[in-house]
């Protein structure tokens, strides 16, 4: 074991470091389960924060649900908001001071039901806001029911002989509905499932950084995202389970790049 | 120099906002204070002042806007009528959590339910006890007047900045809708950043530089101790209101053998109802709380020796009468009299009330 150690020892200097933890992102210990894709996204969001060189001036709003307390790890100015208000409360901030950074991170029941008027509405304004949505299908904070999102036949604990459409509806793409809002200025849907996937969703999340500073109106990050706690799977079998199920439903890509549209295309006559 | 304008209650609360140098006013039209909105739209202050007024999707996002401004040190408020202020109680208590501060009108209306759009003050309990959910206290203002209404929009955002507490104007449609003579502040400049941060540079967020700890506006704590000390700490600033910020209005109580209790436009009406009172004889005063929370329980308490009844008069079914016996604590008589669902009882009326329900009774 000694010499394992001393081995280790060897390789962990300065000159061997390929890869470094950005100062964005604090030494606090995640409470998120193995396998979530909450600690990526953060770390993503934290990254793409640094290399803008934008902490002084970004403010962060955390909604409730497992990401509750992303202000814990990331290393600017946060407002907690109530559950689903995040958009409201982004809203509010940058109303307030139009020059800053401001993003919500919400997840999918924060974001798609309790919060759908709130999310509709910051972006129909074009709010210069990024919104970043986990979706992972489930509610994963309150141990594992059924979401907006909750595939058709997926079993969750307040559906627990699978969703059935009847009952419950169907699986709400939410990332196209925005797609079609005269204020969305980027929506997109990634993943961080693979390094290659991982690489796509940082630069999206700069990208929708990038359009805040424009003020070209709403940028909008959605990631398809596992729940491995909530669905029951190993972290392997969660990714494979995410890829067969969810990317069908939920297909990865741009889905609008543009600017807020012209006001003129929708001006009255007289 | 003091201008002087003839006003609705309603638009004097708009340009009190802007001329106290206000950042923000996010809001959702409701019946009977849809002219506040409309001033400030009219008025157009991002030209002059840079002062921010935003349309709403709903009550909810209106508080919730709120909360994110707030939470930057700006002066923010919202009004509504009470249906409206219901939606807005979860934002509320999340903003005495967080220990924001803003300033919220509620132009009553009659309830509950959808109601009617005619004044009532029926919103009392829900203005002083909470409304929202957890342990938490509004400071709560209510105008009696066209100039109240200005004034209690500049004294409510000294006192949110004071306590870093939500303070509410609980204002009703009568004094609303009223038109009376005012006279106005001169306009007072927006703060700068940099009495923000004098004033506020230790909570808000604004973007954290690299050396300073960042802000987070939150009233989540998952470790019980923790969050029972801010509990306390919380009450201990109710507390310091209850000493400190207690206003209310005596009139005519020193040989009162009756005392009436109103506030609002209750109180006005009460007012005359001393006066036809005193001219048959019978001697009768009125305490008008002006801080409903905190509410004027030394006052009562030190006229319920001297008196021998209180009568309560409210455009409810009695809430405020409670708050009156707890001072009173048993030492005389306290009655309610009041009407409800938009009924504005005329002083006469009241008179009668007080005979009966005191005098003969």
């Amino acid at each position: 074991m000694s010499v394992l150690a001393d081995r280790i020892k060897e390789i962990i200097k300065p000159e061997n470091l390929v890869y470094a933890k950005s100062p964005v992102l604090n030494d606090d210990i995640m409470h998120y389960c193995p396998g979530c894709s909450h600690g990526v996204v953060h770390r993503l969001i934290a990254e793409v924060i640094d290399e803008m060189g934008i902490q002084d001036q970004t403010i962060g709003v955390s909604p409730v649900g497992c990401s509750v307390f992303a202000y814990k790890y990331i290393d600017i100015d946060w407002q907690e908001a109530a559950h689903g208000r995040a958009p409201a409360v982004a809203t509010g901030i940058k109303r307030v001071l139009p020059d800053k950074y401001v993003f919500s991170y919400q997840g999918d029941g924060d974001l798609a039901a309790i919060g759908t008027a709130e999310t509709f509405h910051a972006v129909n304004r074009g709010e210069n806001i990024v919104m970043i949505f986990i979706n992972n299908a489930i509610y994963g904070m309150t141990g594992g029911q059924m979401a907006p999102t909750t595939l058709v036949g997926q079993i969750t604990s307040t559906t627990p002989y699978g969703r059935n459409v009847d009952l419950n509806g169907y699986p709400l793409k939410i990332t196209e509905l925005l797609a079609q809002l005269p204020g969305a200025a980027y929506v997109t849907r990634q993943s961080v499932q693979n390094p290659a996937a991982v690489r796509k969703a940082k630069k999206a999340i700069r990208k929708a950084f990038e359009v805040q500073a424009l003020k070209k109106g709403t940028a909008f990050v959605e990631v398809v995202s596992t729940c491995s706690s909530g669905w029951k799977l190993n972290p392997v079998d969660s990714n494979k389970w995410m890829e067969e199920n969810m990317f069908p439903q939920y297909p990865l890509g741009d889905l609008k790049d543009s600017s807020r549209a012209d006001a003129d295309l929708y001006r009255i006559k007289g | 120099m003091g201008e002087l304008r003839l006003m609705k209650g309603n638009e004097v609360i708009a340009i009190a906002a802007i001329r106290c140098g206000g950042d923000a006013y996010f809001g959702y039209p409701i019946t009977p204070q849809s002219e506040v909105m409309e001033t400030l739209m009219a008025e157009r202050p991002w030209e002059d002042t840079g002062m921010v007024v935003l349309q709403a999707e709903s009550e909810i996002a209106s508080i919730n806007m709120v909360y994110g401004a707030a939470g930057c040190g700006k002066r923010v408020m919202t009004s509504s009528s009470s249906p409206g202020i219901s939606l807005m109680a979860e934002g509320i208590s999340y903003m005495a959590g967080s220990e924001l501060p803003c300033v919220i009108v509620n132009v009553q209306r009659g309830g509950p339910g959808l109601g009617t759009i005619q004044p009532s003050q029926a919103d009392y309990n829900q203005a002083t006890k909470g409304g929202g959910h957890g342990d938490y206290s509004l400071l709560v203002l209510a105008p009696a007047s066209v100039q109240e209404m200005h004034d209690f929009v500049v004294l409510g955002f000294e006192l949110a900045f004071k306590y870093r507490n939500p303070v509410m104007i609980l204002a009703d449609g009568v004094i609303g809708q009223l038109m009376e003579k005012v006279k106005l502040i001169d306009q007072r400049p927006r703060w700068t950043n940099e009495q923000i941060a004098e004033i506020s540079g230790s909570w808000i967020t604004v973007g954290k530089s690299k050396n300073r700890k960042k802000h987070v506006i939150t009233s989540l704590e998952m470790d019980s101790s923790i969050m029972e000390g801010n509990n306390l700490r919380l009450q201990e600033k109710y507390n310091r209101m209850k000493a400190e910020e207690v206003r209310f209005e005596a009139i005519e109580c020193d040989d009162a053998e009756y005392i009436l209790v109103a506030f609002g436009s209750a109180a006005r009406i009460c007012q005359k109802t001393v006066q036809i009172a005193r001219k048959k004889g019978v001697k009768v005063g009125l305490i008008r709380p002006i801080t409903l929370f905190p509410f004027p329980e030394k006052i009562i308490s030190e006229y319920a020796t001297k008196v021998k009844g209180f009568l309560s008069v409210e455009f409810n079914a009695g809430q405020m009468v409670n708050d009156i016996r707890l001072a009173v604590n048993g030492k005389t008589r306290v009655e309610y009299f009041g009407r409800m669902g938009g009924i504005i009882p005329p002083p006469d009326e009241v008179e009668v009330a007080l005979h009966q329900k005191l005098i003969k009774g």
